[in-house]
């Protein structure tokens, strides 16, 4: 299910793909507005469309007779979980900290 | 899990330690040092140091064993003891950027004499946006943070 770090990124190596991107940052589009924003053909936006999808960086759905394409929230809610995880890390680790400087000042309070 | 793409992202954490408000917010702030986790560092070797100015504008940054300096983002508001605002200003990309930001508000408040809670909000992670899943990839590579290493030193040498 999860995709290599590789592959994500190969597909965000490319210059083109990273530009889709960035217009997909503001909403869903259909290719054929994307390829009208692009110096590139509606195949060739197609193209990058479809590396994009299988490095789970965009996802597609269908809206009548239009696909449109937008941006896979699933990186961004791995992003929170990891920052999360991270401040949890921090915190545990100064609570300790303060744990210990606490029993310095009592043994301080002790020595009085 | 669905938000809005152009919905707020925040992280919120809190903890309660055995100190008194000034204390405490004095240990967090001047400190770092002694609990920031030594494997978060984007200088070319591990931090000696972590550094906060105590001031608005402060800045906020690593310094290696032989002096080199990496920024991480500057103090966005500085009310001792009661809130400090860090703007973490690291990119998807592991560097610093200063037109990029994201909030981190810490709170110091006493509950009872001598213990006191520390609440943090870690804002703007929509920010990261279409870069998200690139982060992401980067935490979880075994050569990920091997290859962010360089990016403090290749910053320092352009500066």
């Amino acid at each position: 299910m999860s995709v290599s770090a590789a592959a994500v990124l190969d597909a965000l190596g490319d210059k083109t793909r990273r530009s889709i991107l960035e217009k997909l940052a503001s909403g869903p589009i259909a290719v054929g507005a994307l390829a009208d924003q692009l110096p590139i053909s509606r195949p060739a936006v197609s193209q990058h469309l479809r590396v994009l999808k299988d490095a789970q960086l965009v996802v597609e759905s269908v809206a009548g007779t239009r696909r449109l394409y937008r941006i896979n929230r699933a990186g961004l809610i791995a992003v929170r979980d990891y920052v999360d995880r991270f401040w949890e890390t921090t915190l545990d680790n100064f609570a300790l900290l303060a744990s210990a400087e606490a029993d310095t000042d009592t043994d301080e309070e002790e020595q009085k | 899990m669905t938000t809005d793409s152009a919905a707020e992202v925040e992280v919120a954490r809190s903890i309660t330690v055995p100190l008194g408000q000034t204390k405490a917010f004095h240990l967090f702030t001047s400190r770092m040092t002694e609990f920031w986790p030594p494997e978060h560092s984007i200088g070319a070797s591990p931090f000696e140091a972590v550094v906060l100015e105590p001031r608005v504008g402060g800045r906020w940054y690593e310094r290696a064993a032989d002096g080199e300096e990496c920024d991480w983002g500057r103090v966005g508001a500085w009310e001792p003891t009661s809130r400090v605002v860090l703007l973490w200003q690291i990119t998807a990309e592991w560097k610093f950027d200063p037109d990029f930001e994201t909030e981190v508000e810490v709170t110091f408040t006493e509950n009872e004499p001598g213990r006191t809670t520390v609440d943090l909000r870690h804002r703007n992670l929509e920010r990261y946006g279409a870069h998200a899943e690139q982060m992401r990839a980067i935490f979880d590579s075994p050569n990920g943070w091997t290859d962010t290493l360089n990016r403090c030193a290749r910053l320092a040498e352009s500066g």
